[in-house]
């Protein structure tokens, strides 16, 4: 049985079809969810795709974490399922408070459209789990708003509890402690700004991305094996 | 409002436009019809100063489905794969207030594509500013750059190439053109209003005073000191909206929900209330007060010409209207029904019950004025073409060398295309700071081509041979990415038509696009013109930007023009002329001069490099075009994005370096493959020698050799250095 | 009775405001000497409709808790006028 794959769709989401694309091609099986839905079909993996959701209007992200299907996604998460944020989808997540932390405009001051190196900094994860630790992984990031934030009382917290997962090798929007992807307490919720679904293929630039998608859906078929 | 008796030339119009007015209408107008006329009859959506010329281009060919006078053409790409290409400008509006005149003319081509059924999946943006010494010119390109970095982004189609040009003559009038591809998804679509009794709807955003006559006062008219007080004819964008208004558009075609649409461009509610119709041979009956307005008090012909953005007109069978409405609800986009379409042949424009507005749809739509304007070769080109070409010697290669590969116009772009999104849709198989885009059509196999080129100085130099050279170079730069060119679309930035001299560098241009698209065999599926192009009587130079699309064969490889491999060998194709510096860069950064002819352009010799990048496929291992800044310039390109250095085997002189002679290309590929390479080249019928090596950490020149890390620092940092110094 | 409230949302002290640093390098260059202390936010004007003064407060705090500022990074300031 393919895993299955919700994709949760805000108006302004515009990387859905990506991440359908891609999870496609790794034998998973993508359904659309619309934001407006206020449950989510049977599904193991939820996605909060990239792109400018309700326009990033007043601050990216704030007005989707009000989205119907909000309330359905948390409970996903609580009850074990693994939810993705990339990109706008981190940026709502952390506006839900489902992660620690805010994204600012970049130190730059300027939108980045550029393939950058990760280092996984934590491989035991179910977001990670098909890369090693300390591996260096080409994956583009794409935003306007990825500098992330927390106190440092919180960062303390999520270095020690090991839910920093991807740092930048050279921090290009000045982030907090190169942070580019963290996960929650309960390992079940995920968020980065770099997009795995743009480095699944070779003519593209590069196929790390897999590792990241794949490391969830061998999470799902380890759970439903078992 | 009353009429009176030079109403009609504050709108635009002249003495005898206003009497066809009157003419056609058997009677005087009323002041909304005047307005109505003002917008339609005005140069931007008439192309009264044009359209005598442009009939004369090449527009026809087995791929192309829909040529000019549509949102956009349309050019089938593969068996049951068609693609729109469109290039628009947005000139006047980027310069009044660079962030949204940028941004929304992003928005509006995106609607043309839209207009024929088409998912818009990739944009390019040619731009031309003046000298980045100047403080206002920097903040031009950062508020143009970052309004289409808001713009696209948001609406999520990728950005994958453009043009950065700095020169003098654009100081005072940048030149903001764009250009996108979309793929027809479902079905094509016509902007006809089709079928009595069917229901016009108007979707997206509300109607405002913003852009009220914007397209067609500020690109209908020079620019003076009063510019400045224009900037509320400059439309505010909401690129929410427009991705909003795509998926919903799409979602309507998909469903077979509508039975024809178009976007609301310049000229506001009058473009496709009476172009729709008069396509169709219908006319529409529309009642304004259900327009959904953003402010109160509008008058009717405010309703009427206002150019707010993200909006299009549907045509719909009455009993699909529900379900438009649930669309459009579901999109969080506002939807009225605002006309319905009659047997007749009018647009009438209802306003609190009374008729405002009875207007024949053909008067508006096509019968606008069409000019043949007085044109004469003006007496300073024999003085300009025989000034020196700035082809003397410099005092040092390497320093000459250097100053090119630094100069704005050679430096890397990468400071303006890093703030797009170019890898959306997962199609950007090659992307910006290539010869061409390279775009995987969604869901397909088929790759397209697509580049953008308009060398303004070859132009200015002769006009003639100017046109010729942009087609050559942009058939050359998708020939070199691997695919066939197919066809090209326009973006024609002259001075003021008015000017005798303007008019003739006009028609040269038109002449010698013709000529090369006849030739290369790429009909011209469309454009756009913009004139008015001047400042206090100075006029930019002649500059037609070509956006040439090829399709890259099934079987074909995609090649970039970064050195693969160390050892390689590395191929000149064509043949340098040392005289052909007129115009080029190195002329002008190293000697100051714009001045001589420009290089010599011979079409056949042309096609033969194209036909040998063609037949090569299998045995060269990457290609470059050579253009501004010559030889020199496109091997180090190559060597830093391929990060290997090179060694030539013989040391040239500045003439073989920094000549730009077309028809030219590099391409590199294994040294036992060298014979077959020449022998292809001979075949085609051009000329193919080894000039040197692949490898190392040096651009070994022969006569100077320079670290490759020193050229990637000069190269990459030209642009940041000058741009981030800037207030932001 | 109706409300005009005019919500001020900054970055809260000590989180780094590059366009704020931007500004500030960028205001000597014209010319404007001694400026220190850049910050940018943002100032959303609604109108609301309350019974008093304090239920119209209220109201506006707690849109700006939940929606008009970030509490991570953004502080907020509410005035009324009737």
């Amino acid at each position: 049985m393919s895993t299955k794959v919700g994709i949760v769709v805000f108006p302004g989401s515009n990387c859905e079809q990506d991440c359908a694309k891609v999870f496609g091609e790794m034998g998973a099986e993508p359904v659309m969810v619309w934001h407006a839905d206020d449950a989510l079909p049977d599904v193991d993996i939820v996605v909060l795709p990239g792109g400018f959701a309700h326009g990033d209007y007043l601050r990216t992200g704030a007005l989707a974490r009000f989205s119907p299907i909000m309330s359905a996604v948390q409970r996903h998460a609580e009850s074990g399922g693994l939810t993705i944020g990339i990109c706008n989808g981190f940026q709502v997540l952390c506006e839900a408070g489902m992660l620690p932390g805010a994204l600012r405009k970049n130190a730059g001051l300027k939108f980045l459209c550029k393939w950058v190196d990760l280092e996984v900094v934590d491989a035991d994860s179910p977001f990670t789990s098909r890369a090693t630790q300390g591996q260096v992984l080409r994956i583009p990031i794409n935003h306007f708003e990825g500098n992330w934030y927390c106190e440092d009382s919180v960062l303390q917290g999520l270095q020690e509890r090991g839910q920093i997962l991807l740092r930048y090798a050279d921090n290009p929007n000045g982030s907090l402690a190169a942070v580019a992807g963290i996960m929650n307490e309960d390992k079940t919720v995920f968020g980065l700004m770099p997009h795995p679904e743009r480095a699944c293929e070779a003519v593209l630039g590069s196929e790390d991305g897999r590792l990241i998608l794949g490391s969830m859906i061998d999470h799902v078929s380890a759970k439903a094996g078992v | 409002m009353t009429i009176t008796a030079s109403l009609h030339r504050d709108l635009g119009l002249t003495d005898d436009e206003f009497e066809q007015i009157c003419e056609r209408l058997g009677r005087d107008p009323s002041y909304t019809e005047l307005a109505m006329f003002s917008v339609m009859w005005s140069e931007h959506c008439s192309y009264k100063s044009s359209r005598i010329h442009l009939k004369k281009l090449p527009t026809e060919g087995a791929h192309i489905l829909v040529g000019p006078g549509e949102g956009a053409g349309i050019i089938e790409v593969a068996p049951g794969v068609s693609v729109a290409w469109k290039a628009e400008s947005h000139n006047h509006p980027s310069f009044v207030e660079p962030f949204n005149g940028a941004a929304t003319g992003v928005g509006g081509i995106v609607r043309d594509i839209l207009s024929m059924g088409a998912r818009p999946i990739a944009l390019m943006d040619p731009l031309r500013f003046g000298p980045l010494d100047d403080a206002r010119t920097r903040y031009l390109v950062d508020g143009v750059v970052h309004g289409i970095s808001s713009y696209g982004n948001s609406i999520g189609v990728p950005t994958v190439g453009g043009e950065a040009v700095f020169e003098d003559c654009y100081a005072e009038n940048n030149l903001v053109n764009v250009a996108c591809l979309g793929v027809i998804e479902h079905k094509l679509m016509h902007g006809r209003a089709e079928g009595p009794g069917n229901i016009a709807i108007l979707i997206g955003s509300s109607t405002g005073r913003d852009g009220i006559g914007g397209a067609s006062v500020l690109a209908s008219a020079e620019f003076d000191e009063t510019s400045d007080e224009k900037r509320p004819s400059v439309q505010v964008g909401d690129p929410f909206s427009e991705k909003l208004l795509i998926e919903a558009c799409l979602e309507l075609i998909r469903d077979d929900l509508i039975v024809g649409l178009q976007d609301l461009g310049a000229g506001g509610i009058s473009c496709p209330t009476s172009e729709m119709t008069s396509k169709a041979g219908t006319g529409m009956r529309v009642n304004i007060d259900n327009v959904h307005r953003r402010e109160p008090g509008m008058e009717p012909f405010e309703v009427m010409i206002s150019e707010s953005q993200e909006r299009m007109l549907v045509v719909v069978e009455p009993r699909h209207v529900d379900a438009v409405l649930a669309v459009c609800t579901k999109w969080e986009i506002e939807a009225n029904a605002i006309g319905e379409i009659v047997a007749s042949d009018r647009v009438e424009i209802i306003s609190e019950g009374a008729v405002v507005a009875d207007v024949p749809a053909h008067a508006l739509a096509e019968e606008g004025p069409v000019y043949t304007r007085p044109l004469a070769r003006p007496s300073w080109i024999d003085e300009l073409q025989a000034s020196p070409s700035g082809d003397t010697a410099p005092a040092s290669l390497e320093s000459a060398f250097m100053a090119v590969l630094s100069s704005p116009n050679v430096a890397s772009k990468r400071w303006i295309w890093e703030q797009y999104d170019h890898m959306i849709f997962l199609g950007t198989l090659l992307g910006p700071g290539g010869d061409a885009a390279v775009i995987r059509l969604p869901g397909t196999e088929v790759r397209v081509a697509i580049t953008c080129d308009g060398p303004g100085r070859y132009c200015y130099l002769d006009p003639y041979e100017g046109a010729r050279l942009a087609v050559a170079e942009a058939a050359r730069n998708v020939a070199c990415v691997g695919a066939t060119p197919l066809a090209i679309t326009n973006c024609l930035n002259f001075g003021n038509p008015e000017k005798e001299d303007v008019m003739w560098q006009f028609s040269e241009t038109i002449r010698g696009m013709s000529d090369a698209c006849l030739r290369l065999g790429t009909p011209v599926t469309g454009g756009n013109v913009s004139f008015y192009n001047e400042t206090k009587g100075r006029a930019i130079y002649p500059t037609p930007v070509i956006g040439m699309l090829g399709s890259v064969p099934a079987e074909a490889q995609v090649r970039g023009l970064a050195f693969p491999t160390e050892d390689e060998a590395i191929v000149l194709v064509g043949t340098t002329d040392p005289a052909d510096f007129g115009g080029s860069e190195y002329a002008k950064v190293v000697n100051g001069t714009v001045g001589g002819r420009p290089p010599h352009l011979d079409l056949d010799k042309e096609a033969a490099l194209i036909a040998f990048l063609a037949h090569a496929n299998g045995s060269i291992t990457s290609s470059h075009d050579l253009s501004g800044g010559g030889l020199c310039i496109a091997l180090t390109e190559s060597a830093i994005a391929g990060g290997k250095g090179f060694t030539l085997d013989a040391a040239g002189d500045h003439t073989a370096l920094f000549s730009e002679s077309p028809s030219r290309a590099i391409v590199t590929c294994p040294k036992n493959l060298v014979g077959d390479v020449i022998a292809i080249a001979e075949r085609a019928g051009t000329t193919a020698l080894t000039i040197g090596t692949v490898g190392g950490a040096e651009l070994d020149f022969g006569a100077f050799s320079v670290p490759l890390e020193a050229a990637m620092s000069a190269f990459e940092g030209a642009l940041p250095n000058t741009l981030s110094s800037n207030i932001q | 009775m109706p409300f005009v409230a005019t919500v001020n949302v900054m970055l809260k002290d000590g989180i780094a405001d590059p366009q704020g640093q931007t500004i500030e390098r960028a205001l000597p260059a014209l010319g404007f000497s001694g400026v220190a202390d850049v910050r940018v936010g943002k100032r959303i004007r609604l109108a609301v409709d309350a019974a008093d003064e304090q239920e119209a407060r209220e109201q506006v705090q707690q849109m700006c808790e939940r929606l008009l500022s970030n509490p991570v990074i953004e502080s907020y300031e509410v005035t009324l006028e009737s």
